[in-house]
């Protein structure tokens, strides 16, 4: 059984981002770039189920221009055993995503599609779900934990959900997206890092796949948030207590 | 404008964030009908469904479809419903709260449909045009919709209020229709089973409508001392938060986390005791009224969001406070 993987490159989640001044978007120039903190648990999870015997391979794919290859890299340094780069330089909202993946799992038929539940950067959380739609596969998001059973062909999926914790029974193939609980991901080791250089990356363009760039958004401006006054700071516990029932007036 | 609002009920009413949705629908356009899709079977739906038709002067009907298989919040029947009730009503918008609820169905519906949806709008400046956090709250995106009918958004609730309405503000209560589901297909339903859903019941109110909420960070430092946290939220009447570090230390169960990744709220009043102020953490809290921060670190990064700031230690703070703090009205 195959597993994929889908990744993304992310500005790094401690890097503190800026706004371009012209507010066209978020300044990504020498900015450190990272794998997605949701993608990587996706990838770990998918690796564990390799490692326990219960999948064959573990193929990550990443879309976007030329240096998606270089998060690849890292995928491939954790464990993955292949990768697939698309290489487009168009914006890709999470439904042209969705119809990519969609291509691809018809070129390699897995069983299982892991994903992060969402991007830091966009924040969409949106790709699984669409995904599954498109297949007409069952989806299992925001997952905290991960069960297969090879034989029956199901997984079992908890979720984190608002009020707790959903169990539900997916039949494969299934699309999962993952939470922050589901695990901890590896460090890539040295040794794996140089293993990788020489594994195997092929390339598709978004035309190979027959998927047409849908764009049905417009970014119009990325403003910064507005600023908290800054508070006072109070010295004693009365003075709070006084401020909150006489200036606040909340309690 | 016609809007289909996707509801999310319990125990035989519609949920507040579903109400907020109805609120977000109003501000779209002066002129839009607003219809609101409740999905589930038996008794209970039948119950919500009247519930809804007189919980908003601005719902002008209810659609209720009643199967075995919209007893669960599973997404392939739900996705299914959505796009079968679009296909017929045509509508211009369809807008749900950004629970896991919405989270989970929209996008596969919005698939279904062929068009990109909007998550998380906190601002409507127009019938396609919105306002969403991107980064954690880091920067504000401003977006237009370009795409063909339905325009499909998830709204944060906190950011749609809605004012309060008792019960009789309607002496007219909209209408209630069934939705025929003589086609709905089953392709995709059945493959996924609903098993069961462990929740933390509590007499608490619901952390993403209380007025009053309180959170305690990894500073607590074991689920014993997070009762301390516990004793003060039942003071004031308040709900309980805990941040992302405090939830993987165990004190907390996870469906009290506050921020990017939990809930977001955006009480009235907020305190945060033993929290540093994660970004992660503001981008979950930063909407509040009023924000207290206690905590042992005067360069902690929350007190530069709080309102009333007290350096000091949790363990004598908090116990100081339950002294002098005035019980609930």
């Amino acid at each position: 059984m195959k597993i994929m993987v889908a990744i993304k490159r992310v500005i790094d989640y401690a890097v503190k981002i800026r706004v371009k001044p012209d507010k066209t978007g978020v300044e990504t120039t020498n900015v450190k770039m990272s794998m997605n903190p949701f993608c990587e648990i996706a990838l770990e999870e998918a690796l564990r189920i390799r490692e326990s015997g219960l999948a064959s391979e573990v193929i990550a794919v990443s879309m976007g221009p030329q240096q998606c290859v270089d998060t690849l890299r890292t995928g491939l340094a954790m464990g993955a055993d292949r990768g697939i780069h698309v290489d487009t330089r168009d914006t890709l909202f999470p439904l042209s995503v969705a119809k990519l993946l969609r291509a691809l799992i018809d070129v390699e038929k897995p069983q299982l599609l892991i994903l992060g539940k969402q991007a830091i950067d966009d924040d969409c959380n949106q790709t699984g779900q669409m995904l599954a739609g498109l297949l007409n596969w069952p989806q299992g998001t925001f997952a905290s934990k991960v069960v297969l059973d090879k034989q029956k062909q199901i997984v079992t999926v908890d979720r984190e959900v608002d009020g707790g914790l959903e169990t539900l029974c997916l039949d494969l193939p299934a699309i999962i997206t993952t939470d922050l609980r589901l695990n901890q991901p590896r460090y890539a080791t040295l040794p794996n890092i140089m293993k990788a250089k020489s594994k195997v990356i092929k390339k598709f363009t978004p035309e190979e796949l027959n998927v047409k760039i849908k764009s049905d958004l417009e970014i119009v401006q990325v403003n910064e948030p507005p600023k908290r006054k800054a508070g006072v700071i109070v010295s004693s516990v009365d003075e709070l207590v006084d401020k909150l029932k006489n200036e606040a007036r909340v309690i | 404008l016609s809007t289909l609002v996707l509801a999310e009920h319990e125990g035989g009413s519609i949920n507040a964030p579903s109400v907020s949705a109805v609120e977000a629908a109003k501000s779209l356009s002066d002129d839009n009908s607003v219809s609101i899709l409740l999905a589930g079977s038996g008794p209970s739906l039948r119950e919500a469904a009247e519930h809804a038709a007189s919980c908003h002067p601005y719902i002008s009907q209810v659609l209720m479809a009643d199967s075995d298989k919209l007893t669960y919040p599973l997404a392939e029947p739900w996705a299914r419903l959505v796009h079968l009730v679009q296909q017929r009503g045509s509508y211009s918008h369809i807008v749900t709260a950004s629970g896991s609820f919405g989270k989970n169905i929209l996008p596969r519906a919005a698939a279904l449909l062929d068009v990109s949806p909007i998550t998380d709008v906190i601002e409507i400046s127009g019938s396609h045009k919105f306002v969403r956090p991107i980064y954690a709250g880091n920067a504000l995106c401003t977006v237009r919709y370009t795409g063909s009918d339905p325009c499909m958004l998830s709204i944060r609730s906190t950011s749609f209020p809605v004012a309060p309405i008792s019960d009789n503000a309607r002496s007219d209560a909209a209408p209630i229709s069934q939705v025929d589901l003589s086609t709905f297909g089953e392709d995709a339903i059945g493959k996924s089973r609903y098993i069961k859903l462990s929740s933390q019941n509590s007499e608490r109110p619901d952390l993403g409508n209380a007025r009053v909420v309180i959170t305690g960070g990894r500073a607590l430092k074991s689920a014993e001392n997070f009762k301390m946290i516990e004793k003060l939220a039942e003071k004031l009447g308040a709900a309980v938060g805990a941040t992302r570090a405090a939830v993987d230390a165990g004190f907390v169960p996870n469906d009290l986390q506050v921020g990017q990744t939990g809930k977001i709220v955006a009480p009235e009043l907020y305190m945060a005791f033993g929290v540093s102020g994660a970004i992660q953490h503001l981008a979950g809290m930063r909407d509040s009224k009023v924000i207290v921060a206690v905590n042992k670190d005067a360069d902690a990064p929350i007190f530069q969001v709080a309102d009333y700031g007290l350096v000091g230690d949790l363990f004598e703070v908090i116990p100081e406070l339950l002294e002098k703090l005035p019980e609930k009205k």
